[in-house]
């Protein structure tokens, strides 16, 4: 369907703003991707709900075996937890919309000031992690594509299988061991510091993790590059580059790299998921205060909302990463857009 | 694209190519010290302790050392890997035949169903896999069968989508328009004329999921949400070797190189499917 990106210079008619509007596929992702967290929503709710004992029981522990029938009938009607589920669906989506993630029930401190100083450590670690699978990953299937099935071919899949076959936990531990208890260097073991108090100590404390989740994303990268690579060289624009005596170097960065990358940047946004589910496992290895460590310890202490809200959190940071990448494709691909 | 059906031709096709040899290989001993753990032909139980033998390096009565609780290791291993390979075919197979059911049907069908299956299917790609694993694993009494269930979730929407991409270009082929024609019910035409026309991707599609279960199995298990102890897991055996990384190296390196071997075969055995029933992918 063709549809107009710029329909501001043509004459319009009544309700032809609308009609563009609903055909414009940045809208169309838009309404779609809050669909889609309109579904997330629903899919966290019905999945705590089935948590074993309710909420009650989380908030007053072992004291809630003590709590009169009556007492119980007071706080579920505190909780909301009187109301048919349908409205408590729709209580707590308002609360989350207003900002209102709940609350702690340990230390009373509310969801949202958690998420405000833990999202950062998360996103921090993902961007590091996603720059050395870049430098690792394009660089290696670039010097793979350079001559396949030759031995650097080997060596750049070799090092590609590596990246997807070495648990990252298991790598983490490793280097972790390793450095602490041979070298003694253990700056994770100081407390977190953020970049703004100490930037020295917080790159340290973020090495390792990002390192070892960088290692794992740099394999696909690396294959994606590589079969782009050997894609667009095999294609006639190339051929014609060559024969005009365009000099190698600037064929290879200008012209086969700069459209090789369009996959990658595809690859790289869609890896991010795997980011947010490895940065679960590093912050809990590397003691980083993220959203990762925020959902398992809420987990471990039956935090309902702590783990409510961090999982709606970390789908709607996924959502939004991934509508972004859709958006950056459209952008730097031209022909995705007559679609 | 849809690719062949699968026949004696891919085995062959597959045994020529050194990477999917390699695979297979790694993949049937893997499966053979699955059925020996679970037989329980093993040398010690893998939950017996001995405080007599804490901590030994590798030797004769003890292939691969004792942990901290003086279990031995080799034991332990061996059962890891038969937890980690049920937990992993369990989840494949639910995964595989609820996405596979779901993108089938949609695919052909189109309409309101494609549309709904697409839906359900987008909101669990919202969720980071593991999350999704983990958030269900923390709700349930874990054992092995709700980790199962807990994994098979976040692989689910990919069977949908690899089943269905390829059935939309197969409901517009002709002689699926001559089934239809000879009055043929929809049910059977998806039986009969497209599943076998894509079992080769899903074969595929399976071994790399088994080996997307087997880290997720043992990712999980790190973190205290999988099979639940005494029971032998890599994942968690990877977990109480962090402190002994340098005292007792053999409790990490045992479980971490059965992983990464596991890992590594299943990937290696998807490549060679993979070329071996695409004959356009060679040498890519």
């Amino acid at each position: 369907m063709a549809h107009v990106t710029k329909n501001h210079r043509m004459p319009q008619k009544k309700g032809a703003v609308l009609h563009s509007l609903r055909s414009s596929p940045t809208v169309r992702r838009l309404v779609g991707a809050l669909g889609t967290l309109f579904g997330v929503a629903i899919t966290v709710f019905v999945m705590l709900r089935a948590l074993p004992g309710d909420q009650i029981t989380a908030a007053y522990g072992i004291e809630a075996a003590g709590l009169t029938e009556e007492q119980r009938e007071t706080l579920r009607a505190y909780y909301g937890l009187d109301q048919p589920l349908i409205v408590q669906f729709f209580t707590w989506l308002g609360n989350v919309v207003t900002g209102n993630l709940g609350y702690s029930s340990r230390t009373n401190q509310s969801v949202l000031e958690m998420t405000l100083l833990s999202l950062p450590v998360t996103l921090q670690l993902a961007v590091l992690s996603i720059l050395v699978a870049l430098l690792i990953g394009i660089p290696l299937g670039m010097l793979s594509a350079s001559r396949p099935n030759a031995a650097r071919d080997w060596l750049g899949q070799g090092i590609g299988l590596a990246g997807l076959g070495v648990p990252n936990f298991l790598l983490a531990t490793f280097l972790l061991g390793l450095a602490a208890q041979v070298w003694g260097f253990n700056p994770n073991g100081l407390g977190y510091a953020s970049p703004w108090e100490n930037l020295w100590l917080n790159l340290q404390q973020m090495m390792m993790p990002s390192l070892v989740l960088g290692f794992a994303v740099a394999a696909p990268v690396m294959r994606t590059t590589r079969t782009a690579v050997l894609e667009v060289r095999s294609l006639d624009f190339i051929r014609t580059a060559k024969a005009k005596g365009v000099p190698p170097r600037r064929l290879r960065w200008s012209h086969i790299l700069r459209n090789a990358l369009v996959p990658v940047v595809t690859m790289t946004g869609m890896q991010f998921g795997f980011l947010l589910g490895g940065a679960v496992v590093m912050e809990q290895i590397f003691s980083l205060p993220g959203l990762g460590r925020q959902v398992l310890l809420g987990m471990n202490q039956q935090e309902y909302a702590v783990v409510q809200s961090t999982v709606l959190v970390i789908a709607l940071l996924f959502v939004i990463v991934n509508l972004l990448t859709d958006l950056l494709y459209r952008k730097i691909d031209p022909r995705v857009r007559a679609d | 694209m849809p690719t062949g059906r699968v026949g004696r031709r891919t085995f062959f096709a597959l045994m020529a190519s050194p990477s999917g040899l390699i695979g297979l290989a790694i993949v049937v001993v893997f499966a053979v010290i699955s059925l020996v753990a679970a037989a329980g032909l093993l040398p010690y139980g893998p939950a017996e302790q001995d405080a007599a033998s804490r901590l030994q390096a590798p030797s004769g009565t003890h292939w691969m050392g004792t942990d901290q609780f003086g279990r031995d290791v080799f034991s332990r291993v061996a059962s890891g890997i038969g937890n980690s390979v049920l937990v992993a075919i369990v989840a494949t197979l639910i995964s595989g035949t609820l996405g596979t059911v779901a993108g089938t049907v949609s695919g052909y069908l189109r309409g309101s169903t494609d549309a709904a299956v697409g839906a359900v299917t987008n909101v669990l790609f919202a969720f980071p896999s593991l999350l999704l694993a983990l958030t269900i694993a923390s709700v349930f009494d874990r054992n092995w069968f709700t980790v199962a269930v807990a994994i098979a979730a976040g692989f689910t929407p990919i069977f949908v989508r690899t089943a269905r991409g390829p059935v939309l270009t197969l409901r517009e082929m002709d002689y699926i328009s001559a089934a239809r024609a000879t009055g043929m019910r929809a049910g059977s035409i998806m039986l009969r004329h497209i599943l076998p026309n894509i079992t080769g991707i899903l074969i595929v599609q399976v071994t790399l999921t088994l080996s997307w279960a087997v880290l997720a199995e043992a990712s999980l298990s790190f973190l205290g949400f999988g099979t639940p102890p005494p029971a032998a897991s890599l994942g968690s055996m990877v977990y109480d070797a962090q402190t002994l990384v340098v005292a007792a190296p053999w409790t990490l390196w045992a479980p971490g190189a059965a992983l990464i071997l596991l890992i590594v075969g299943l990937n290696l055995l998807g490549d060679g499917l993979r070329d071996a029933l695409d004959p356009n992918r060679k040498g890519r």
